[in-house]
C-alpha cells in the first residue's frame, strides 16, 4: 500500500514537474504541426462497501470490501498537413481491494484467488478530427490484467456533426476478450480442477458491443444526448467461485447460459438556468435475455458559487428485476438448469445521493498555472437488499 | 397490470419528455452562441470524477451501459 502511495505522490509531482514552465496557446487559430500537450487527469478514489449476501458463500455473508483506485491519462495533439486534428490518449489505472468472501473461496489460506488483488489496466486511443467536414473517426486498445482475470479490449469510432454544428451522430464498435482463471472453493476442487502449482485453467468470455448516440444542441441552454447500446457475451459469464446451495443442502458453483444479450437505452439532457445553475439529468432503461428489466434515473444540480467554483449535488434512483436464474441460499433446486445466488442479480432498487465540488480559478488551483481544476466528489449507495457503500473521488485536470 | 401499469410509467414519460423537447423545440444557435454550451460541466458526457463510481455500479448492478461506463473488460468479481 505505502508503494502504491508513493507511486501516486510520485505522478503527481512527475505532472508538476512537467509543466513548470512555458504556457500554452490558447489562440484557436494556432494549429500546432508538432505533438502538444493538450490535458492531463489524475483520478483517486476511495471505495468502501458492507453487505451480508456475499456471491462466494452463496448469498450469505460478509460483502466488506474495500478498493483504492488510481489512473492518469495524458491527451496530445497534432495538426496534419490537410488540417485535421490527430489526438493521442494514453492512461493508465491501478486498483488495489480486499475482499472479505473472496477469503472464503479457500478459508485455510490467505492468499487465496482476490482476498486481495490489484488490477492493471493501461490503454491507448487515437482520434482524427477534420474540422471542415465535421467528422472524427478513432481507434483504442485496452488491456486489465489480474490474479484471475484478464482482459483485452479493442474499439473503433466514427462520428460525424450537422452543417450547422448543433447536431451529431456518433457510432462505436467495442470487443473484449477476457480470460477467466478457474479457481473453485477449496470443498469443490477435484484433481481435474485443481491448481497445478501456480497454474489455473482458463476460460473464455467475449463481449462485443455496437452504440449509436446522437447529440443536439436544443437552444443556448439546453443540449440533449440519446444512447443506444446492443451487447453481446458469450462464454463463461459466471464466475466459478460463487457458491450455490440448493435446497437439499448440497452445495455448487453458479451455472449460468453461455450467451447474453444487453440493450441500454439512455438519454442525457443538460440545462443552464440562469447564471448559476446547470441541471443535468440522465435517464436509462436496460433489458436483457437473462430476465433483468431496470430502470435507473439520475439528477444533478451544479451550483455556481462564481464562475470558478461550483457544488453539485445529486441524486441517483435505479431499480431492476431479478434474472431468470436467481434464487437465495438453499433455495435452488439440484435439478435446475441455470442457478446463482448472486444478489447482484436480484430484485432490489438503489439510492445513491452524494454532492461534489469543483473549482478551476482562472489563474489554476493553488495557483498553479497549468493545474486547471480539482473535483472532488462523494457518494453513498445503499440497495434495499442491505448492501451499502461509500465513495469518494478526486480529479486533478492539468491544461 | 398495476406493475405493467408503473413500468410503462416510468420509461414512457421520460422519453415522451424527450420526444416533446427534441422535437418541437431545436433553435440554430451559432459557435458565438455557445458560451453556456461549452462550459465544462455542460458536457454531455460522463465526467473522469465519475470513473470509479461507474465501474462498481456496473458491478453492483445487473444492468450496465448507455452512460459511457464500461460494458466489459475486468471482472468485478468480489
Amino acid at each position: 500500500m505505502k508503494k502504491l502511495s508513493l507511486s501516486v505522490i510520485g505522478m503527481y509531482l512527475s505532472i508538476l514537474a512537467a509543466f513548470s514552465q512555458g504556457s500554452p496557446k490558447t489562440d484557436s487559430s494556432y494549429k500546432p504541426r508538432k505533438l502538444s500537450f493538450e490535458e492531463a487527469n489524475i483520478v483517486s478514489s476511495y471505495y468502501i462497501q458492507n453487505g451480508n449476501n456475499a456471491a462466494v458463500t452463496g448469498g450469505i455473508g460478509s460483502e466488506k470490501l474495500t478498493d483504492i483506485s488510481n489512473s492518469i491519462d495524458l491527451k496530445i495533439g497534432v495538426y496534419d498537413r490537410r488540417n485535421r486534428k490527430h489526438s493521442f490518449t494514453a492512461d493508465f489505472g491501478i486498483d488495489h481491494y480486499t475482499s472479505a468472501s473472496s477469503d472464503k473461496i479457500d478459508p485455510a489460506t490467505i492468499s487465496s484467488a482476490s482476498h486481495a488483488d490489484t488490477r492493471f489496466y493501461p490503454s491507448v486511443g487515437w482520434t482524427m478530427e477534420n474540422e471542415k467536414k465535421g467528422t472524427t473517426i478513432g481507434a483504442g486498445l485496452s488491456y486489465s490484467t489480474e490474479f484471475d482475470y484478464q482482459s483485452f479490449g479493442v474499439n473503433i469510432n466514427f462520428a460525424q456533426k450537422t452543417k450547422d454544428k448543433n447536431g451529431e451522430l456518433s457510432a462505436k464498435l467495442q470487443a473484449f476478450l477476457d480470460q477467466v482463471s478457474l479457481i473453485y472453493p477449496v470443498e469443490l476442487r477435484t484433481s481435474g480442477i485443481a491448481r497445478e502449482g501456480d497454474d489455473y485453467a482458463t476460460t473464455g468470455r467475449n463481449t462485443f458491443s455496437g452504440e449509436l448516440s446522437w447529440s443536439q444542441i436544443i437552444n443556448k441552454n439546453l443540449q440533449i444526448l440519446f444512447d443506444g447500446e446492443l451487447v453481446y457475451q458469450q462464454g463463461y459469464l459466471g464466475l466459478p467461485f460463487h457458491r450455490v446451495y440448493f435446497i437439499d443442502g448440497s452445495v455448487g458453483i453458479e451455472n449460468l447460459p453461455s450467451t447474453r444479450l444487453k440493450i441500454p437505452l439512455g438519454i442525457r439532457a443538460n440545462y443552464f438556468i440562469g447564471d448559476k445553475f446547470i441541471v443535468r439529468a440522465w435517464y436509462r432503461n436496460y433489458h436483457d435475455d437473462w430476465g433483468i428489466n431496470s430502470n435507473a434515473l439520475q439528477l444533478e444540480t451544479v451550483i455556481k458559487l462564481t464562475p470558478f467554483l461550483s457544488v453539485t449535488p445529486f441524486y441517483r434512483f435505479y431499480q431492476q428485476s431479478a434474472a431468470k436464474y436467481f434464487a437465495p441460499y438453499q433455495a435452488h433446486a439440484v435439478a435446475d438448469e441455470f442457478y446463482t445466488s448472486n444478489y447482484d442479480l436480484s430484485k432490489f432498487s438503489s439510492n445513491f445521493f452524494g454532492a461534489g465540488f469543483r473549482i478551476a480559478p482562472p489563474e489554476g488551483v493553488f495557483k498553479i498555472q497549468h493545474l486547471n481544476s480539482l473535483e472532488l466528489r462523494y457518494g453513498h449507495y445503499q440497495k434495499t437488499t442491505g448492501m451499502n457503500s461509500n465513495i469518494i473521488s478526486l480529479n486533478l485536470r492539468f491544461r | 397490470m398495476s406493475n405493467n401499469h408503473s413500468q410503462i410509467a416510468v420509461t414512457g414519460i421520460p422519453a415522451f419528455i424527450a420526444v416533446v423537447l427534441f422535437f418541437s423545440s431545436c433553435t440554430p444557435v451559432k459557435e458565438y452562441q455557445k458560451n453556456k454550451l461549452n462550459d465544462a460541466e455542460m458536457s454531455l458526457s460522463s465526467r473522469k470524477v465519475e470513473r470509479t463510481e461507474l465501474n462498481f455500479q456496473s458491478y453492483r448492478e445487473g444492468a450496465s451501459g448507455a452512460n459511457g461506463g464500461k460494458t466489459g473488460g475486468g471482472c468485478g468479481c468480489n
